[in-house]
């Protein structure tokens, strides 16, 4: 298993990813996003950030670069692709995933710890994890995802919702949604499921120096179960 | 060749929330006016080359599509000015 974490200009939780990996002991490599090449990867990660400062929508610019073109081809392939916060939304403007994110319904910034409860099991990152509650932080301005009616409702009936934040006790209450998300939707996997996008900071709960240590159950499905078709 | 200018118009869908046009019109209200909605959007300008007027619009078009809008959250108008220049190389 190699992984490679994606770096478009201004991503910022590429070494977070790598720290993560390192302590979990999966290979792993930052991969500049002009000369991805995706080939000799098994599974690619998008990092957090600004990519191109957010101009013009948060992730609008780095759906044009050249790794998001090689992550088309490689989610088709059926690559393991996980996009978190900046990541989900480079993954939902780059159309690998539906809807979109947009602004925090309250218009601030949320840094925070949240609660989601893992609703699909579909996914490398997943596997194993149905009905667990994981608590992870989050730091985004625009995580509120957003779709049209007839998408909302493929989503929900296709199990495509892989993660909803929810209280203490697992109930999708509108104070446990951080940012006004539709149906407290925290994550969203591609029909497939080797896509996953979440809006949450897995990276930073994989020790409990940092917290929590939640994320690493999320990020060690990779090392140990993932399986990639020729 | 001739140079063009295209603005396009940006704004969120009706039915999506603007959160940004809801602060605006709250501060409105505190300025005295009676508000009853806000949209907020942006307005992009190009200036490019393109063969003609038809060129130019179906350019301006595409990069709507592709990149200034998305479509999911956005609609777009485009309003191209006159040829700013009549030959370019």
């Amino acid at each position: 298993m190699k992984v490679a974490i994606l770096l478009y200009p201004g991503t910022w939780s590429e070494r977070d990813f790598a720290h993560a990996f390192g302590l979990l002991g999966i290979e792993h490599e930052i991969v500049w996003h002009a000369d991805a090449d995706l080939h000799g990867f098994d599974a690619a990660i998008v990092p957090g950030g600004f990519s191109y400062g957010d101009h013009l929508r948060a992730g609008a610019i780095a759906k044009l670069s050249p790794a998001t073109r090689e992550l088309r081809r490689a989610a088709a392939d059926g690559m393991p692709i996980l996009g978190s916060c900046n990541g989900f939304q480079i993954l939902c403007e780059a159309g690998l995933l539906p809807g979109a994110l947009v602004r925090n319904t309250h218009l601030e910034f949320r840094c925070d710890w949240v609660r989601m409860r893992v609703e699909s099991e579909e996914t490398p990152f997943t596997r194993g994890l149905g009905g667990e509650l994981l608590r992870m932080p989050i730091a985004h301005g625009e995580g509120c995802w957003v779709a049209d009616e007839d998408t909302l409702l493929r989503v929900e009936s296709s199990g495509q919702v892989a993660l909803r934040y929810v209280d203490e006790r697992g109930t999708a209450t509108p104070e446990a949604n951080p940012n006004g998300s539709t149906a407290n939707i925290a994550g969203l996997r591609n029909e497939a499921g080797n896509v996953l996008g979440l809006m949450p900071h897995p990276e930073r709960c994989v020790e409990d120096l940092l917290g929590g240590t939640d994320g690493r159950r999320m990020l060690e499905g990779l090392g140990a179960r993932t399986v990639i078709p020729a | 060749m001739g140079e063009f200018v295209a603005t396009i118009h940006v704004r969120p869908k009706g039915e999506v929330r603007d959160p940004q046009g809801e602060a605006v019109a709250g501060a409105l209200r505190a300025l005295g006016f009676d508000v009853t909605d806000v949209r907020t959007g942006k307005e992009i300008v190009v200036r490019f080359a393109a063969a003609d007027d038809e060129g130019a619009r179906d350019a301006a078009r595409t990069m709507g599509d592709q990149l200034l809008a998305n479509p999911v959250i956005e609609d777009y108008a485009v309003e191209l000015g006159a040829p700013t220049e009549a030959a370019r190389g």
